[in-house]
């Protein structure tokens, strides 16, 4: 018997008709009674396949639907069923291991979840008392992030990048290297492809599996050719996967959603289909709030033993940092990670530029008894002079290097030195942060010790290697 | 008994619900909406139906649904009980939810502001057959120990004292009766207040004395007064929220309200850490005796946050009205006007700017007009003072747009972020070319008593300097520094001394965390001082690099965290004089000609 006759009889008599119009990935559907907003909705057409959508708006004379999966083939005479509630997602332990598309059925042949917990996927608010301030240092293995942008479990920190760049590969070294000192855990990742290309869908199943951490991976895919609406539930799907893995499983979880731009891009494709007012460059008014309820879902929960870490990646379009997407971004997460296309083009792997990129809980989770001492001071001090170094390299372009200061020299022999010993690493070097730190203390000495304000004297006379003989 | 008004929901569009059927709805009136009872606030009446904003997520609620009148504004409860409360943006104690509902936000959880089964002490401070009104005080309640709260009759109230009891009582219980001329009234230890409208005083006063931030390139060279307002727009990551932050750890405020909104749970959670452990430093106690916190972060009702900071103001402006000097700081101005636009949106409201509501600017210009230095209503005779701090987060950093613009007008001083400063890790990264006080004038006389005559002479010459060395650093970048005269390499010096070890403030701990207005001025003088010595010595063709390598002008940069403070930067003060005598001496330079001309 058909698809459609097994449907209409599991949910008999819920089954209407009377869409109105199909605008878009918008149903309009009149006279329905009574439906929830945000309820989840299945939707079946002539050609006998089943949809999911969800309501948008809803008024005792008409609703308003978001048609999620593919929409060719719907037609008017389709037919609707109200679920009467919001879109869940089941989850239990079984989920590891496992990979599903942005609707979380499963595409690696194996049987759906079917027993566990019923999830919401918009998920609620974590309350800001419930909260424990982040603050164990996360060892990546990668010198400009753990010494000068150092993450900490439960923090949120994306990475800014522009289509070409090794973006990907430096999420999968994280992804492999990532460990707290100390701790034996080791990190449950969450990934969500969003509109990802599948070359490189493959590129991180390979390296979890290539890790063996494919075994304590869940993976979301909406690939480019999968509709662009489920990219709103995408993230979503792997936010709440997440959050069972660490507030009832007690994992620490960390969480890759790629690329958030294609989020951005299905919003605002969603939002003009609605009709709504444009905000900045087309993207609507509310796109901060709307990214704020996937982001601050990171964090760690007292009396909770997991966490959420997130790393979102985005490619900023046009490569501006102030386009709406990583400017919104930015407004809400921990800091950011911002690759540069000067640094790529001149060979150095991550091609990291410190100066734009911040993490702003590093200061919780450094310092004497969690990195060293020293790591503090260090990481401002590199920042100050590799700042002044980038000074001398522009004006070094205009006067040439010979009508540099000696001091303007060396500090741009500081930056040379710092994006060629410091930033630059392999893709499969794993630095500790004592490395980090080795080199850190190698490069300040191309500058004269009275030089290193931002370094207390106390420290300089125990690390410098001028005074270590 | 009241007869239940109830009407019936017709339409569900995110934060916004339509419904009908009750005909004498007020415009502001608060609604329980749905079966779940969410908290709302009617914003529109037309014929026949009535609109909505709903302060919890709308998620499943369905037409048909019921809704209940409460026949209230929205208000705040103001009472014992407010300090150390960390609050959402409709005034539920977060930690209430957080017992009922756990860790995450349900919706639909009605609690109380204030804790309606602790006992306060109140001691009363007028007696039987006293003649009082609105504003008066007739209490007090030791609210905590840093913390005495004036118990005031409520505004509107005025009579005889009949009865005053001197004991433990809950909020709900009397402490006295007052008699009016066709009624007895009980007052109890708290009342409520509409949020949307500001709270009475007797007369606004001057603004004259500055509230000392510790941070220094804000009081040295962009203050605000007690009762000013202020705003701090920047990029992300510039540093709006550290700044404001450091403000409400190290002012000299009687109390500071703090608004988280529509930002990161983790940075209230930080200041729910700190608070109870930071010790304030005129006090000595904790911090979060003398602080209310909201949190309406970014992932929860956006509604709520546009409510949040009318909470806000209204709890700052009933600590005001006790006789206390209240910081209010909002973090940020601009999710709370994004909050408005999107209501606006949903209720189709034609929009002007970039989406945003024709009020727009009146709604910033009623917030901004709350803060002041009033003589308080009632008696004793007090003033009080409201001073507001907000922050700006205009889109890409550019200032050029709606909510940065409309704020600068209704503000006295602006500390502008600058993008460029953060990227080189100049913290506060507070642009002094950008930046203004119009305070500035005003607590010149408050310095000058209290500091040191010359110091209005001194932050107007360093700032002058700071301007001259902006435009010889542009012609620097073109010719390189050392195409430049040496007179014009001693201001680039000097500059690069005041930044780093005057405008830099980046401790976390120690020290420099705070300085006192002594230190500020002591460090300028230094440097400016220093500036005019050298620039003698320079004119008598002592060349600049003899100058620039002297051990001291590194010390300059670091003195301000040395540990030993003022004696250091004293100490320090008398071996760059030497140094520079030193120098003076070694070309053969009288002593006299150092000072000479300054
Ligand atoms: N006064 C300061 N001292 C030291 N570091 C600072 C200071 N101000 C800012 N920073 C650094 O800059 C980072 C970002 O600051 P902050 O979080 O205050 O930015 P913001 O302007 O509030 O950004 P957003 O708009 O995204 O909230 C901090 O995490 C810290 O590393
Ligand atoms: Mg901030």
């Amino acid at each position: 018997m058909s698809k459609i006759y097994d449907l209409i009889k599991e949910h008999q008599g819920k089954w209407l008709k009377g869409v109105r119009e199909i605008k878009g990935s918008l149903m309009y559907v009149e006279n329905v009674g009574e439906v929830g907003y945000d309820e989840e909705v299945r939707i079946i057409g002539v050609d006998e396949k089943e949809r999911v959508g969800r309501v948008l708006e809803t008024s005792q004379e008409e609703v308003v639907v978001q048609i999620l999966g593919d929409r060719a083939g719907l037609t008017i005479d389709c037919l609707v069923y109200f679920t009467g509630t919001t879109f869940k997602i089941t989850v239990s332990e079984e989920v590891l291991g496992r990979m599903f598309n942005g609707r979380f059925e499963p595409i690696d042949g194996l049987p759906p979840i079917t027993f566990g917990e019923r999830r919401e996927i918009i998920g609620e608010p974590i309350n800001p008392v419930a909260r424990e301030y982040p603050h164990d240092f996360i060892q990546t293995g990668i010198s400009a992030i753990d010494g000068s942008l150092s993450l900490v479990r439960g923090q949120k920190l994306p990475i800014f990048s522009i289509s070409g760049l090794p973006h990907n590969m430096l999420a999968a070294q994280i992804a492999r290297q990532a460990t707290v000192r100390g701790k034996e855990e080791e990190f449950a990742v969450v990934f969500a492809g969003i509109g990802l290309r599948s070359a490189e869908a493959e590129y991180f199943i390979k390296e979890f599996t290539r890790s063996g951490a494919i075994e304590r991976s869940v993976v979301i895919l909406n690939l480019a050719e999968d509709p662009a609406v489920e990219r709103l539930m995408t993230p979503r799907i792997a936010l709440t996967v997440a959050e069972y893995l660490a507030f009832d499983l007690e994992m620490h979880v960390l969480v890759i959603l790629t690329d958030m731009t294609n989020y951005c891009e299905a919003l605002r494709e969603m939002s003009a289909a609605r009709g709504e007012i444009p905000g900045r460059m087309g993207y609507p008014g509310y796109m901060y709030s709307d990214l704020a309820t996937i982001y601050e879902r990171a964090g760690i929960i007292k009396g909770k033993k997991g966490s959420i870490t997130l790393l979102p990646i985005l490619t900023m379009p046009g490569g501006d940092l102030r386009h709406p997407i990583p400017d919104l971004t930015g407004y809400i997460t921990e800091g950011q990670i911002i690759l540069s296309q000067e640094l790529h083009a001149r060979g150095i792997y991550p091609p990291i530029n410190v100066l734009p990129s911040l993490s702003r809980l590093m200061k919780a989770g450094i310092g004497p008894g969690k990195t060293r001492e020293d790591h503090k001071y260090v990481a401002e001090q590199l920042y100050d002079f590799y700042s002044r170094g980038i000074k001398a390299r522009d004006l070094a372009r205009i006067v040439g290097e010979v009508g540099l200061s000696p001091r303007m020299r060396r500090f741009l022999k500081f930056a040379d030195e710092f994006e060629n010993k410091y930033v630059k690493q392999g893709v499969y070097e794993n630095r500790s942060i004592e490395e980090t730190l080795k080199i850190a203390w190698e490069i300040l000495a191309l500058l004269p010790e009275e030089e290193l304000i931002r370094i207390p004297r106390h420290i300089i006379s125990k690390y410098h290697l001028g005074r270590r003989g | 008994m009241s007869v239940e008004r109830r009407g019936v929901i017709r339409k569900v569009s995110g934060p916004v619900v339509v419904a009908e059927g009750i005909p004498d709805i007020k415009l502001g009136e608060v609604v329980d909406v749905g079966k779940e009872r969410l908290i709302g606030e009617v914003v529109r009446i037309s014929e026949g139906y009535f609109t909505v904003q709903v302060y919890e997520s709308t998620s499943g609620i369905k037409p048909g649904e019921p809704v209940y009148a409460t026949g209230k504004l929205l208000v705040a409860e103001l009472g014992p009980g407010l300090m150390s409360t960390i609050f959402d943006g409709v005034q539920r104690p977060l930690e209430e939810i957080l017992k009922r509902a756990g860790s995450f936000i349900k919706r639909g959880i009605k609690v109380n502001a204030l804790p309606r089964d602790k006992k306060w002490y109140f001691k009363p401070v007028v007696s039987k057959g006293k003649k009082v009104e609105g504003g008066d005080i007739i209490g007090s309640v030791k609210e905590t120990p840093l913390i005495e709260h004036k118990v005031m009759v409520p505004p509107g109230v005025r009579g005889e004292v009949v009865k005053i009891e001197e004991g433990e009582f809950t909020i709900e219980e009397p402490v006295a009766i007052i008699k009016s001329d066709s009624e007895e009234i009980e007052v109890k230890m708290y009342h409520e207040w509409p949020v949307r409208v500001p709270r009475p005083f007797k007369k606004r006063l001057p603004l004259i004395v500055p509230l000392i931030t510790g941070q220094r390139v804000l009081d040295t060279f962009f203050p605000i007064a007690k009762g000013g307002a202020a705003c701090i727009p920047g990029g992300f990551g510039t540093g709006k929220t550290v700044t404001l932050h450091k403000v409400s750890m190290y002012s000299d405020a009687d109390i500071v309200v703090y608004i988280g909104c529509g930002e990161r749970g983790n940075e209230m959670c930080e200041l729910l850490t700190e608070f109870p452990r930071l010790i304030d430093h005129r006090t000595k106690r904790p911090l979060i005796e003398k602080s209310i916190m909201i949190a309406n972060t970014s992932n929860m009702p956006v509604s709520a946050r546009e409510a949040s900071i009318y909470m806000g103001v209204t709890m700052a402006e009933y600590y005001r009205d006790q006789g206390y000097d209240v910081a209010l700081i909002a973090d940020s101005t601009s999710r709370w006007a994004e909050a408005l636009r999107e209501i606006s949106g949903r209720l189709g409201e034609m929009p002007v700017e970039r989406g945003f509501p024709a009020y727009l600017p009146d709604r910033i210009a009623e917030f901004y007009e709350r803060a002041g230095r009033v003589e308080c209503l009632g008696r004793p005779k007090r003033t009080g003072s409201l001073t507001i701090m907000g922050a700006v987060s205009p889109p890409g950093g550019d200032f050029n747009e709606p909510v940065t613009i409309h704020t600068l007008r209704f503000v006295g001083a602006m500390w502008a972020l600058s993008t460029d400063l953060a990227y080189r890790r100049h913290f506060p990264a507070v642009d002094w070319l950008k930046s203004f006080s119009q305070y500035a004038e005003i607590v010149e006389e408050w310095w000058s008593k209290e500091v040191s005559e010359d110091f209005a002479r001194y932050r107007r010459r360093a700032l002058n300097l700071l301007t001259v060395a902006s435009e010889i650093e542009a012609i620097a970048s073109i010719v390189g520094e050392g195409a430049l005269p040496d007179d014009q390499r001693l201001i680039l010096l000097t500059a690069e001394i005041i930044k780093e070890g005057f405008l830099l403030q980046t401790a976390m701990e120690g020290v420099d965390v705070r300085c006192p207005p002594l230190k500020q001025y002591l460090l300028l003088k230094m440097m400016m001082d220093f500036y005019d010595k050298a620039y003698m010595l320079i004119k008598r063709r002592v060349p600049i690099d003899e100058i620039a390598e002297m051990p001291v002008v590194f010390e300059m940069m670091r003195v301000k965290e040395d540990e030993r403070d003022l004696e250091a930067v004293k100490e320090l003060y008398k071996r760059v004089m030497e140094a520079l005598s030193n120098i003076a001496k070694k070309y053969n330079i009288p002593q006299e000609a150092l000072s000479r001309g300054v």
